[in-house]
């Protein structure tokens, strides 16, 4: 520690701070371009320029000064730094200046505008006019990909988005040409950026030149309304807002949840939104010789109630999709249960995992900081870049930060670092247990042990050796390792909730197959195919693959246009919030299934009448759901059972969970900007394989 | 300055690669620096690689050098636009290159760039015949022989509109020419003769050794004295 004094006021700081945290940690305000927490420090922008007396007898960069640098006084006094000298306003009154000498005066017709650091700095360090009679540098634009629209005269060259980039994402595609004056930021030949987490480029950029492209020119800042969510687009459970205006969600823009995404979140996550607004449900239908025709809620409702009268529980089942909240599914499962229906379940992917193990069992158990104190990780059947594209982010930064060693079973991928590659069969778990292999050693050396099991490792009858492995690797003392890493938000609730089959109820693959059962609802399930024979009733917002195969729709609102709890991928409950509504006659989920219930006669009502209502019912059943942004530490105690188990591993090798990241649920498949991305993406793949 | 960008796609070649004797060299040079670090080799080798085509660096070889030292492509194409010695387009067999920083201005650069325009056309822009093209650059540090150019690796220096002119006809003519200063003084001797070390002895080997004989008479001096202090000490 080492004592400074900034303002007038003595404080104590880590040696290694630099003056900008020093600042901070003070409550001095300090303005800033090009530093961010979370980058290399550059050290370009000037704008952080403090006065300091025990160092250089000019204005210092703050950002790029450590403390420990600094002098202190002739008679042994801490160094002071003054934030608020008039030779401080000077030097920023300066630098501003420059920077405003090619920066155009377009904020009227610039995106960022409202919301631009260089607009609110401008306001505390600008002048209202200009010394300079010259012409401005104009600057050609380029094209880095179908997501961020560039407008680089208004650049201010703070190199953000090109650390960011090369040390975030992974992808070393932006850099500054023509250094100098005539410094431009491209992308190399202007080819399209290939990181899914490139949209955070346009948070990042303190002025317009990297806007949102399916967002240009379409609202301001202060007209939206802001409601603070969460991300269904994977397990991760991204904190996000919402903005709305009106009933239509305009952009999705993350929040700052150190514990879970950090400040990131992945372009799918973002740029989802207008897959919002097309092939919507909108009305119920109900199939009528082949076509569907609209109906009312009261036909629908009718039809579905005829279909299910007098059938016994074993001829009904229900799956539940990738994107239902908790209550939906606790509406679902109450709904079947009335019928004494045992074939329900929640993993549409064919994946065998199951509650029944424990809850340590499925879960990632060191929790998503839990990477942060990993010494050595080992990953099965997933591809963190695709399936949780934040948490890779996160891994990446471990691994930035330590050399992080990482080896990985599952067909081959780009993780953006360094990473042994076992082979695609997970007979090679075997070969480790027994400790054969340099990384055996490396993982039995580590004192925190990250084993990250994806679903592709979990479709097989093996599933439960894969898991038992893996959670035999991963235990050390005051350590669990066990980290499950699931792709649909709706997973860990819905395993939480036991929606799985039970009493020898058939699973999701089962009930798909031709007359397996007689009436099948799918609750927003979409990524599996169901053969024909079932009567078919598909509760979702979207018109996609569940919705081609429906007898009956009953239309339902999308995340954005709903509150519901989920759980991630770590077991941590988060709530979203409704930022709008649904389209037409649609409804929220549990108000469908709950209308539904009603018409089904007698011993079918669910007891609820209100979301509050629902919320109380469930939270008496499973109390650890309302314990709001909470993760509870699962020891291996809880799966002894599965740890002792032991059993052989398949041979053959693993398949990718998905072929395409941008088009892994119903939202996703509606938007034409993921459409785009998409055919970008696979583009790309075509060019790496030639 | 203006922006520096790749030569369009017409002239780029499909692809490049180093000759054996180049590859070998390059060699030598990444083994220079610790594992890890071998994109420390950038710049020698992209100076290579620009000599070995023609004095200009194009897309590929951009690409080459960077698979070679495992870097992105984007990085060696920063470093080819920063600095204005790696060309990135076709230059002529006589590359000139006009310093026309304040020394040299102030001493008829203007006149020589004149010379350029009218002889060889606009800057960046090579002659029909191939043999020419002409950049203006920053000061190339032969301020005392001012004006000068640069043509390919050497320096001509003192240079007149008709020495200038005459420079250019030989070298069309492809006559040897003289390097250096065209005004026929000696490296940055003054214009007006040399005014120091004028001393002929200086240059004739007569006064070579002969600190030695000076030294030894300082020594023996310096021996009587002590000696002769200790005699009278004696007394």
């Amino acid at each position: 520690m080492a004592k400074i004094i900034i303002d007038g006021n003595e404080i104590e700081v880590p040696a290694e701070y630099t003056l900008l945290q020093a600042c901070e940690q003070a409550g001095a305000e300090v303005p800033r371009f090009c530093y961010h927490e979370r980058l290399s420090v550059a050290g370009n922008c000037r704008m952080c320029l403090v006065e300091v007396k025990g160092g250089p007898p000019k204005p210092t960069a703050s950002c790029a000064m450590a403390v420990k640098d600094l002098r202190p006084g002739p008679n042994g006094e801490p160094p002071v730094v003054l934030t608020n000298s008039p030779m401080v306003k000077k030097a920023r009154e300066g630098v501003m200046e420059f920077l405003l000498i090619n920066h155009p005066l377009d904020c009227p017709i610039c995106d960022q505008g409202g919301e631009c650091d260089l607009q609110d700095q401008a306001m505390a360090f600008g002048i209202d006019n200009t010394r300079y009679a010259e012409n401005k540098r104009a600057v050609e634009d380029k094209y880095i990909g179908a997501l961020v629209k560039t407008t680089m005269t208004r650049c201010i060259q703070c190199t953000r988005c090109v650390r960011f980039t090369t040390e975030v994402a992974g992808v070393t595609e932006l850099g500054a040409i023509g250094r100098g004056e005539d410094m431009e930021i491209t992308s190399y030949l202007e080819q399209a950026m290939t990181s899914e987490l490139q949209g955070n480029v346009i948070d990042l950029c303190p002025v317009g030149a990297l806007t949102s492209k399916p967002y240009e020119f379409t609202a301001r800042a202060w007209e939206l309304t802001k409601t603070e969510s969460v991300d269904v687009m994977d397990a991760v459970g991204s904190a996000i807002r919402v903005d709305t205006r009106g009933r239509e969600v305009m952009r999705i823009l993350p929040r700052l949840n150190e514990d879970v995404n950090e400040e990131w979140i992945s372009d799918k996550s973002r740029f989802i939104w207008d897959g919002l607004k097309t092939q919507r449900l909108d009305r119920p239908y109900v199939r009528h010789q082949g076509k569907l025709k609209p109906v009312s809620w009261s036909e629908a409702f009718m039809t579905v109630a005829a279909h299910v009268k007098g059938k016994k529980g074993s001829q009904i089942g229900g799956i539940i999709g990738d994107l239902a909240s908790v209550e939906e599914a606790y509406a679902f499962k109450s709904l079947l249960e009335t019928f004494g229906s045992h074939n329900l379940d929640c993993r549409q992917d064919g994946s065998m995992i199951d509650p029944a193990w424990g809850r340590a069992s499925y879960l990632f158990n060191a929790g998503i900081t839990g990477i942060d104190h990993a010494d050595a990780v080992l990953i099965i059947g997933a591809n963190p870049r695709k399936e949780a594209a934040v948490l890779n982010a996160r891994l990446r930064k471990r691994w930035r930060q330590t050399g992080l060693p990482v080896a990985r079973i599952g067909a081959p991928a780009d993780l953006t670092y360094t990473c042994t590659d076992l082979g695609a069969s997970l007979s090679v778990l075997a070969d480790i247990e027994a400790g054969k292999g340099d990384f055996a050693a490396v993982l039995q050396a580590a004192k925190h042990p990250l084993v990250i099991v994806g679903h592709a490792a979990l479709k097989g009858s093996d599933a439960k050796a894969v898991l038992a492995a893996a959670a035999r690797l991963s235990q050390r003392e005051g350590w669990n390792g066990l980290a499950v890493l699931h792709h649909a938000a709706s997973r860990v609730g819905a395993l939480d909730l036991h929606c799985v089959p039970s009493q020898g109820g058939l699973d999701a693959r089962a009930m798909s197959k031709a007359n397996a059962v007689d009436v099948l609802f799918l609750l927003g399930a979409d990524e599996i195919d169901v053969d024909l024979g079932a009567f078919v009733v598909y509760i979702g917002s979207h018109g996609d693959r569940g919705a081609h195969r429906a007898d009956v729709i009953l239309p339902a609102a999308a995340y954005t246009e709903k509150s519901g709890l989920y759980v991630n991928t770590e077991g941590r409950v988060q709530r979203g919030y409704r930022a709008s509504f649904p389209p037409g006659d649609a409804r929220e989920d549990w108000a469908i299934l709950r209308a539904l219930s009603e018409q089904l006669g007698t011993g079918h009502q669910l007891p609820f009448n209100s979301l509050n209502e629902l919320r109380a019912f469930l939270f008496k059943d499973y109390p650890a759901l309302a314990e709001l942004d909470q993760v509870h530490a699962h020891s291996a105690a809880g799966i002894d059972a599965l740890i002792a188990h032991k059993g052989a591993f398949a041979a053959q090798p693993l398949e990718p969970l998905f072929a395409d990241f941008y088009m892994t649920n119903p939202i996703a498949r509606a938007s034409a900007i993921m459409a785009e991305c998409s055919a970008l993406a696979s583009g790309h793949v075509a060019m790496a394989a030639e | 300055m203006a922006v520096r960008r790749l030569a369009p796609q017409e002239v780029q070649p499909a692809d490049f690669a180093f000759t054996a004797e180049n590859l070998a060299w390059s060699q030598t040079i990444i083994a220079k620096f610790p594992e890890g670090r071998q994109a420390s080799a950038v710049i020698p080798l992209l100076w290579r690689a620009q000599e070995q085509h023609d004095y200009w660096l194009p897309k590929a070889a951009i690409e080459y050098v960077a698979k070679m030292l495992g870097m992105a492509s984007i990085r060696v194409l920063e470093i080819a636009t920063f600095y204005s010695m790696f060309n990135l387009e076709p230059v002529g067999k006589y590359f000139i290159q006009l310093c026309g920083t304040s020394p040299c201005r102030l001493n008829g650069a203007e006149k020589i760039i004149k010379v350029c325009e009218e002889r060889l056309g606009p800057q960046k822009h090579v002659t029909k015949d191939g043999n020419f093209s002409w950049l203006e650059v920053e000061c190339l540090g032969a301020c005392c022989n001012a004006p000068m150019v640069q043509i390919n690796n050497d320096y001509y220096e003192d240079l007149t509109v008709e020495s200038f002119n005459a420079l250019l006809d030989d070298l069309a003519a492809g006559k040897p020419v003289k390097k250096g200063s065209q005004s026929g003084r000696v490296s940055s001797e003054p214009k007006t003769g040399a005014t120091t070390l004028t001393d002929e002895s200086l240059f004739d080997g007569s006064v070579v050794g002969q600190w030695k004989d000076r030294f030894a008479a300082e020594q023996k001096k310096l021996a009587e004295a002590a000696a002769a202090a200790e005699a009278k000490a004696k007394e």
